[in-house]
């Protein structure tokens, strides 16, 4: 029999966080502080959308690029929050999830040989889909002394005359670093210098704690060179409804279109409707869970450090990533080693890039109560390592 | 400051002083003075337990009463909310706008000592004019907090 797998595919890593998690779900009764999504619930008048438009019977497909009222009201909503202007009917669709936009981004703008830029550690799915897209990924290993910003001099460093794409994970998933105007109006010269295309990930651009997010798209030169992928799993604590969207100029959105038409259709629909509820009423809601997830960070920072563990302070996502270089163990294997003896699970940095090395990823997408209970083992484990 | 510290305190009494500093990016002596002035001030006005009678063994029960009264010159209804809440037996007292003037709410170990209660002592008040007494079956949120449904988290332990 002929190999039934396309080679392209076998030779693609599953992700870091996959292994761990097959080891993580056979443990009994192990305690998490290893999850990437809220722990609130969607907000209730969002959920009762979603409801109410199964009892209306709107169970029929969408527009492929999503429904009109609901790109609307994402047009004002990103105009209102992050000073992005575009056309809602021709600029904006709605996606399943921020994952999906990713994918379509990059093998809408990519041909064979280009080279797409991923800074790392950040999510584990950019690498993945250039690779899908015939896209030769080049990873920009940020340091941690540079609070895991991108630099004019790592991104001037990385680039050739093959690079195309500049992926910008900002706010950071693991690291919790952001980027503030001034740092991105760094780069936004070398991005025009040598004609690159900008995919700016910003799913979590709402959980910041330190001003107000800044869209890349939104600086002078940049709206006609970046696709801002942005969602409403984060902010809106809505991750299992599956929804996101991409914004980009016309001619790449056209094509962006294309492919999602062939491939999903359109976002489910009474996601949708709860959708246009959230971004209408939800600002409420939102600034609750960043009060929230603000007063978390700030215990969990001060936790850590009161643990001897060292780490930057992080401005965004909910995450903390600190290092356990001083252990002597990898990532991996403290990870492991602290599932196996305190069955606490956390990620280990390399889970997003081998420059994660050195680092945990822990999320304080908890209660106070549940991260205590995690920040007791951690401590157990730390004073086991130490007498060793 | 003070704001974050009540809402911090209303979900969560027991909250460590330590804690609340640390979230609030502050430190223990401005948490606690601000809490000293606040108490003082009567805007904190106590530190409650929020139980859920209905999971123990004691028997309980409780009522929602509404009172129309004839507010009497001079005195208006302040007074005669005092003769109402100074029983013990009365937990809250509300001025209401509508149908009818206050809403108190009673406790009782039976449904017949609170029907007494109300009989013997609040219908005969002066001022009092009609009460309907209505009996709580069932609690299903208070204070913000939905009883008897633990919270459980069912999100999967490790997620990118």
């Amino acid at each position: 029999m002929r190999n039934p797998v396309a080679k392209k595919v076998t030779q693609i890593e599953p992700s870091g966080i996959r292994k761990f998690f097959d080891i993580v779900s056979e443990m009994q009764d192990a305690i998490s502080l290893g999850v990437g999504e809220p722990d609130f619930d969607t907000p209730w008048s969002v959920r009762e959308e979603g409801i109410y438009s199964l009892e209306r019977g709107r169970t029929f497909y969408t527009a492929n690029a999503g429904l009109k009222e609901l790109r609307i009201e994402i047009g004002n909503y990103i105009s209102r929050k992050y000073d992005l202007h575009y056309d809602a009917v021709h600029e904006i669709m709605v996606t399943v999830g921020g994952s999906e936009a990713i994918d379509l981004a990059l093998r809408a703008m990519v041909d064979p040989g280009d080279e797409v830029l991923i800074p790392q550690p950040s999510y584990v799915s950019y690498l993945p889909c250039a690779v899908m897209a015939d896209a030769k990924p080049v990873i920009i290993n940020l340091k941690e002394e540079n609070e895991f910003k991108l630099t004019r001099k790592e991104l001037e460093e990385s680039i050739t005359d093959k690079t195309k794409i500049l992926v910008l994970p900002f706010p950071n998933n693991p690291t919790g670093g952001i980027m503030t105007r001034e740092e991105l109006e760094e780069l936004v010269p070398v991005i025009i210098e040598h004609d690159l295309y900008v995919i700016s990930d910003e799913i979590y651009a709402e959980l910041t704690y330190k001003g107000k997010h800044v869209s890349i798209a939104s600086l002078p030169g940049m709206h006609d060179r970046t696709v801002t992928i942005n969602g409403f799993s984060k902010a809106f604590a809505m991750t299992g409804w599956r929804l996101g969207y991409a914004i980009a100029p016309k001619v790449i959105m056209d094509q962006m279109i294309k492919l999602h038409q062939f491939a999903i259709m359109c976002a489910p629909t009474n996601s949708q409707f709860a959708a246009v509820e959230a971004l209408k009423n939800c600002d409420d809601e939102v600034a609750k869970m960043v009060e929230a997830y603000d007063q978390r960070r700030r215990f969990l920072i001060d936790a850590l450090r009161g643990m001897g563990l060292e780490c930057f302070e992080p401005f965004g996502a909910f995450y903390v990533f600190p290092s356990i270089k001083k252990f002597g163990l990898s990532s991996d294997e403290f990870a492991n080693r602290l599932l196996r003896e305190e069955k606490l699970a956390v990620v280990p940095g390399t889970a997003f890039g081998d420059c994660g090395e050195g680092f945990l990823r822990i999320s304080y997408a908890y209660s106070l109560t549940d991260l205590k209970k995690g920040l007791e083992r951690l401590q157990r484990f730390i004073n086991k390592l130490q007498a060793e | 400051m003070r704001e974050k510290i009540l809402n911090m305190l209303e979900k969560n009494g027991r909250i460590d002083i330590k804690d609340m500093a640390t979230m609030l990016g502050t430190n223990e002596t401005v948490i606690a003075n601000e809490m000293a002035d606040m108490e003082k001030e009567h805007i904190i006005c106590g530190y409650h337990t929020l139980i859920n009678w209905d999971n123990t063994s004691d028997e309980k029960v409780t009522a929602l009463i509404e009172i129309k009264v004839t507010p009497q010159r001079g005195v208006g209804f302040d007074s005669i909310a005092e003769r109402i809440y100074n029983y013990e037996e009365i937990t809250s007292l509300y001025l209401m706008s509508g149908g009818f003037d206050f809403t108190a709410i009673i406790e009782g170990k039976t449904m017949k000592s609170v029907a007494q209660f109300v009989s013997s002592k609040l219908a005969p008040l002066e001022s009092v004019l009609s009460t309907s007494t209505h009996f709580i079956l069932k609690k299903y949120k208070d204070y913000g907090t939905v009883l008897d449904v633990p919270d459980k988290d069912e999100r999967m332990l490790v997620t990118p």
